[in-house]
């Protein structure tokens, strides 16, 4: 790992003030995804502006409209929330296929969608329940927010305080394991809301995380696994590695709609 | 250079640190505590594991400074005196190790579990939770048994009896 300059503010204000100032700062939340790529030097900031000192960033609240979960909460506590178990089970099933213990006792939410790996777990659900990103600036809508791979729409001077997941009727969560990287080789999340169906694929886009509007459609009538069976992804714009070929994981894509769909509650 | 207070196992060290230091680094190189083990320094193999305020995390995948007010515990923290702790004792007994090389990391993460899951695992509970743990030698089988028997002995607070000597 590059040396760098350690910073630890105490609220979100001086978060603020230490990005603007330093011309390569990051900001460290649980460090499960930076700190590895620190020590591969795929990234090596100048600053790292650690947030873990900042108190009420963390945290679930949960109505009968919405889930909101503050951007420093660890998955670990998304997996055993009550509240989300009850209100938006998917999610919490979504956080508990997340890494290993280990890696969900450190992993932030906020850190993951910031960081936007497009076989991330996170950016599925924000996508595929239109979720809504607070920062310290504005209210970024999710359909807004993911810009490719590894880009958000997160301006240099702003931090995501808390996401709010709207409560849908229901929804589900299916994830097909790299077993070596326990990340996605494809996830796809689907729900049933007031505004129809959303479908969102991840770990299989070369963009990063993308809806298929083709199957939302098909939902929007007929919420079932039936209603999607002829739907074919087009194989253009998969990731192909040495982990699957790009028809393969256009291929997982129907098969894991379909089953989240089945498993939808 | 900046400076780091920690508690590990108990006690309170007050340690200057380069901003770049792992938590394992610090435990391993400035506290001499050379039990926890860097196995692959991916966050992938589970070696490093220790107890950062009472929950399982991998000591190569945070930053020293992170833990600058934590309690940490690492496998020199678990036995009493000359008693191995339980969890250790069901390793010994049911060779659930050969080289010993992730042995830290998997007791950690084991103990993790039963302060979770409390003492009654079954087998396909314990093979889930140590998916962040990898051995290369025993084939996990003897590595299952032994948690669920340390498991037990932990409840029980007694001190699983030693093999013959």
């Amino acid at each position: 790992m590059y040396a760098f300059t350690y910073e630890r503010p105490k609220n979100v204000d001086d978060a603020v003030k230490l990005l603007k100032k330093a011309d390569d700062a990051k900001l460290l939340a649980g460090g499960q995804t930076l700190l590895p790529a620190m020590k591969l030097r795929l990234a090596s900031p100048g600053t790292i502006v650690d947030l873990s000192g900042i108190k009420g960033l963390s945290g679930i609240k949960a109505s009968s409209k919405a889930v909101v979960i503050g951007a420093l909460t660890k998955h670990v506590e998304v997996m055993n929330s009550a509240e989300v178990q009850k209100s938006l089970p998917a999610l919490a099933h979504l956080a508990s296929v997340i890494g290993d213990p280990a890696v969900r006792n450190r992993g932030t939410i906020g850190g993951s969608l910031a960081n936007n790996d497009p076989s991330a777990d996170y950016p599925a659900a924000a996508l595929g329940l239109g979720a809504t990103i607070k920062t310290n600036k504005r209210e970024i809508e999710a359909d807004k927010f993911f810009k490719g791979l590894f880009e958000t729409a997160l301006g240099a001077d702003e931090i995501i305080e808390s996401v709010s997941f709207p409560v849908p009727e229901k929804a589900g969560y299916e994830k097909f394991r790299n077993p070596a990287s326990r990340f996605a080789l494809v996830g796809v999340f689907v729900s049933k809301g007031k505004d129809g169906a959303r479908v969102a694929v991840t770990g299989a886009g070369e963009s990063g995380v993308f809806r298929v509007k083709e199957m939302e459609a098909a939902l929007g009538k007929d919420f079932s696994a039936k209603a999607i069976e002829g739907i074919k992804v087009p194989a253009k714009g998969m990731i192909a590695d040495l982990h699957g070929t790009a028809e393969y994981r256009a291929h997982l894509i129907g098969v894991l709609a379909r089953r989240a769909v089945a498993a939808a509650k | 250079m900046p400076n780091v207070t920690i508690t590990v196992n108990g006690k309170s060290h007050t340690v200057d640190v380069a901003p770049e230091t792992l938590l394992v680094e610090l435990l391993r190189e400035k506290l001499r505590l050379t039990g926890t083990h860097v196995g692959c320094d991916t966050s992938q193999c589970g070696a490093c594991v220790v107890h950062v305020d009472g929950a399982a995390v991998k000591s190569c995948t945070m930053l020293a400074m992170t833990a600058d007010g934590a309690k940490v515990t690492t496998i020199e923290g678990l036995a009493n005196g000359s008693a191995l702790h339980p969890m250790q004792e069901a390793f010994r007994e049911h060779h659930g190790l050969q080289c010993g090389f992730c042995t830290p990391g998997m007791i950690m993460s084991a103990v993790d579990i039963v302060n979770r899951k409390g003492s009654e695992l079954d087998e396909h509970t314990i093979r889930e939770e140590l998916e962040g743990n990898i051995c290369r030698c025993t084939g996990y089988h003897n590595i299952v048994k032994a948690v669920a028997a340390g498991a037990k002995a932990m409840k029980g607070g007694a001190k699983p009896a030693r093999a013959a000597e």
